[in-house]
C-alpha cells in the first residue's frame, strides 16, 4: 500500500508539484497501478534469462555544424534568454 | 465534387496525372470537409492552410514538369507529436502549448521530398499517453459514428482525420496500440511496422524502446505506400534498421496462428463472433488456420505499465521551462519553478506515469519491477520467436470491445490500461502489425465498427500487406 507521504517524495524527484486534491486521487490511483503492475512477480520459467539482441550504434565524435548556425534558431522558443544565454534564477539556496 | 470517400493515393495520382483534378483543388477539398466537420468532432488543433496550399501548388507544378511520385500532392494529416518546422508541435500538452518546431522531423523531411501536402495537426492524447483522446489538454476527440464516444488513442484526432474524409491518409505514432486500436474504433486501416523500420527522429519521445510512427489509412495499399515513403536507416536515429538486420521470414502459402487461450481476456462475445467470422473469411481465403500458445503474453500489460513509465520518466524530465516551453514563475529560485511548470503544465495522467516510472526505477523497487519487467519482456519475445517458427502471422481482435463512450472509463486507470490487452504485445517485442476493419456492432441505435489484427515477424510486413489485402478484397 503506497501512502500519500510516499507519492509526496516521488513527485520532489520528479520535480512536480502536487496540489492537495489532487494528492488524494493520484495516491489511489498510483496504489492500484502499482497493485496492478505488480502481478509480474508471479511470472516464473526461465527468468534468469535476461539477454537482450542489441549492440552499439556508434558515429565518430565530431562537430557537424558551424559555431552558432543553430543558436538564434534554437534560443527563439527560450522563455527567458539574455544574449546567446539561457537565464535561470538562481541555483544555490 | 471529388470523391473522397473512395480516393486512395493510386486513384488520386492517376487522376492528377490525367489532369481530373488538380492537387490545389484536391487540397481545397479537404480543407473543406475540415471547416464543415471539425468543430464538431475536434480533429485538428491547427489547420496548415495557407502552407498546404503552397504545397499543393509545388505538386501540381511537379505533375506537370513530370518529376512526380505516388505522394506527390497527397494531402496528409499529421500527429501533434511529429515535428514540422517552423509549425506548433504541443503533443496536446500544455507545457508545449507554444512550441515551434526547429526542424523537421525524419517522416516529415521524407513527406516533403515526395511533395506530399500537409493540411495540419491533430489531436492526441497528452505525449501519447491514453487510448481515448480524453487525456488531452485540449478537449476530447468525438468518434464520426457516435459523438458519445471517444475514438480511441492516443492518435484518435489523425484516425478521425482519415475516417471522416478530412485528409487523405494520416500520421500517427504506435507505443502500445495507438495507430491500431483508434483504427478499429473508427473503421480504417492502422499499421505499426516493425521497431526501427520508420525513424523516429523529430517524434516526441514518449517510450523510446517501444515508439514507433505509423501509418493510419483507409486502405491497407495506402499503408504500405506511405510505409515504403517513410521507412529507411536515419542517421539520426541510431535505432533505425538496416533492412538485413532481421532475415526476411520466405512463405509460399501463409499459415495464420489463433492464440484461442488468450482471447478469453474478457473479449466482448460479438467481438468473438466477428472474430470467428473473420477465421472463416480467411479459411475461404486459402489460409491455413493453425492454434498457438503464448504462455507469456498475459503479463503484457503489467509489462507495459512498468516499461512505459520508466522511460517516459526519464523522457519527460527534458520539460523544465527553462529551454523552451512553458515557464511558470514561482519562486526566488530555479527549483521552485521546476515544480511550477511541470506541476501546471502536465495533465494528470502524464503525471501518473511520471510518478509510477519514478516509483519502478526508484533503488529498492527496481529489481522486483523494472527488472523482472525487462526479464518479461524478453519471455514475451521469445514466445512469438517460438511461434512464428510454425506459423507466418498471428490473429487476434484489434480491441476487446467497441468504442467506449467519453468518461466511462476515465476514473479507472487499469480498466484503461486494459485497452492494449491485444495491441501491446507488438511493441512489446517489436513486431509489426496491422488492424484492419472486420465489421460493426450495434449499440443504442448506432454502428459501431470493429476489426481484427495481424502480427508477423519483423521485417515481414509483406505478409501483413498481403493477407490485409485479400481480406478487404483489395
Amino acid at each position: 500500500m503506497i501512502t500519500s507521504e510516499e507519492i509526496k517524495k516521488l513527485a520532489e524527484l520528479a520535480r512536480i508539484e502536487i496540489g492537495e486534491t489532487e494528492m488524494e486521487k493520484l495516491t489511489k490511483d498510483v496504489d492500484a497501478i502499482l497493485g496492478y503492475v505488480g502481478q509480474i512477480k508471479d511470472a516464473t520459467g526461465n527468468v534468469s534469462k535476461n539477454v537482450p539482441l542489441l549492440s552499439n550504434v556508434m558515429r565518430e565524435d565530431v562537430v557537424t555544424n558551424k559555431e552558432g548556425e543553430y543558436t538564434e534558431k534554437l534560443l527563439h522558443n527560450a522563455p527567458k534568454r539574455e544574449g546567446a544565454y539561457l537565464k535561470v534564477k538562481k541555483i544555490l539556496g | 465534387m471529388i470523391d473522397l470517400r473512395n480516393l486512395t493515393i493510386k486513384k488520386a495520382h492517376e487522376a492528377m496525372k490525367n489532369g481530373e483534378f488538380t492537387a490545389v483543388e484536391l487540397t481545397q477539398e479537404y480543407l473543406r470537409q475540415i471547416r464543415e466537420k471539425n468543430d464538431e468532432l475536434n480533429v485538428y488543433l491547427e489547420v496548415f492552410e495557407a502552407d498546404a496550399l503552397k504545397q499543393a501548388e509545388e505538386a501540381d507544378r511537379r505533375f506537370k514538369d513530370g518529376s512526380a511520385v505516388l505522394m506527390t500532392g497527397i494531402p496528409v494529416a499529421i500527429k501533434d507529436n511529429i515535428l514540422y518546422e517552423g509549425h506548433i508541435a504541443s503533443a496536446s500538452s500544455k507545457i508545449l502549448e507554444n512550441y515551434r518546431a526547429t526542424y523537421d522531423s525524419t517522416a516529415v523531411k521524407k513527406l516533403k521530398e515526395a511533395g506530399a501536402v500537409i493540411l495540419g495537426r491533430t489531436n492526441m492524447d497528452e505525449f501519447a499517453m491514453g487510448v481515448s483522446t480524453e487525456n488531452s489538454a485540449f478537449g476530447v476527440t468525438k468518434n464520426p459514428f457516435d459523438t458519445n464516444r471517444v475514438p480511441g488513442g492516443s492518435s484518435g484526432g489523425s484516425t478521425v482525420a482519415v475516417a471522416m474524409d478530412g485528409a487523405l491518409v494520416a500520421l500517427g505514432s504506435d507505443t502500445g496500440g495507438s495507430c491500431r486500436q483508434p483504427a478499429a474504433f473508427c473503421g480504417v486501416v492502422g499499421f505499426k511496422p516493425t521497431y526501427g523500420s520508420i525513424s523516429r527522429h523529430g517524434l516526441i519521445a514518449m517510450g523510446s524502446s517501444l515508439d514507433i510512427i505509423g501509418p493510419i489509412t483507409k486502405t491497407v495499399t495506402d499503408a504500405e505506400i506511405l510505409f515504403d515513403a517513410l521507412k529507411g536507416l536515419d542517421p539520426m536515429d541510431s535505432t533505425t534498421i538496416p533492412e538485413n538486420l532481421y532475415k526476411r521470414k520466405e512463405s509460399s502459402k501463409l499459415v495464420i496462428g489463433v492464440p484461442r487461450e488468450f482471447l478469453k481476456m474478457g473479449v466482448d462475445e460479438r467481438l468473438l463472433a466477428n472474430f470467428d467470422e473473420s477465421v472463416e473469411k480467411l479459411k475461404a481465403l486459402g489460409y491455413e488456420i493453425k492454434d498457438i500458445e503464448l504462455p507469456y503474453v498475459k503479463y503484457t500489460v503489467p509489462v507495459y505499465y512498468i516499461i512505459s513509465p520508466a522511460e517516459v520518466s526519464s523522457n519527460l524530465a527534458r520539460f523544465d521551462g527553462v529551454k523552451y516551453g512553458l515557464h511558470v514563475d514561482a519562486g526566488d529560485n530555479l527549483l521552485q519553478d521546476y515544480y511550477k511548470t511541470r506541476g501546471i503544465g502536465f495533465g494528470p495522467e502524464v503525471k501518473r506515469r511520471i510518478l509510477i516510472g519514478t516509483y519502478v526505477l526508484s533503488s529498492g523497487y527496481h529489481d522486483a519491477f523494472y527488472n523482472k519487467a525487462m526479464i518479461v519482456r524478453n519471455l514475451i519475445t521469445e514466445d512469438y520467436k517460438k511461434a512464428f517458427e510454425s506459423v507466418d502471422l498471428i490473429l487476434t481482435p484489434t480491441t476487446t470491445g467497441p468504442a467506449f463512450k467519453i468518461g466511462e472509463k476515465l476514473s479507472d486507470p487499469v480498466k484503461m490500461y486494459l485497452e492494449d490487452i491485444f495491441t501491446g504485445p507488438a511493441n512489446i517485442a517489436g513486431l509489426p502489425a496491422l488492424a484492419v476493419p472486420s465489421g460493426f456492432v450495434e449499440e443504442e441505435g448506432k454502428k459501431l465498427p470493429i476489426g481484427i489484427q495481424f502480427m508477423a515477424p519483423h521485417n515481414n510486413e509483406n505478409f501483413l500487406f498481403e493477407v490485409g489485402k485479400k481480406f478487404l478484397n483489395e
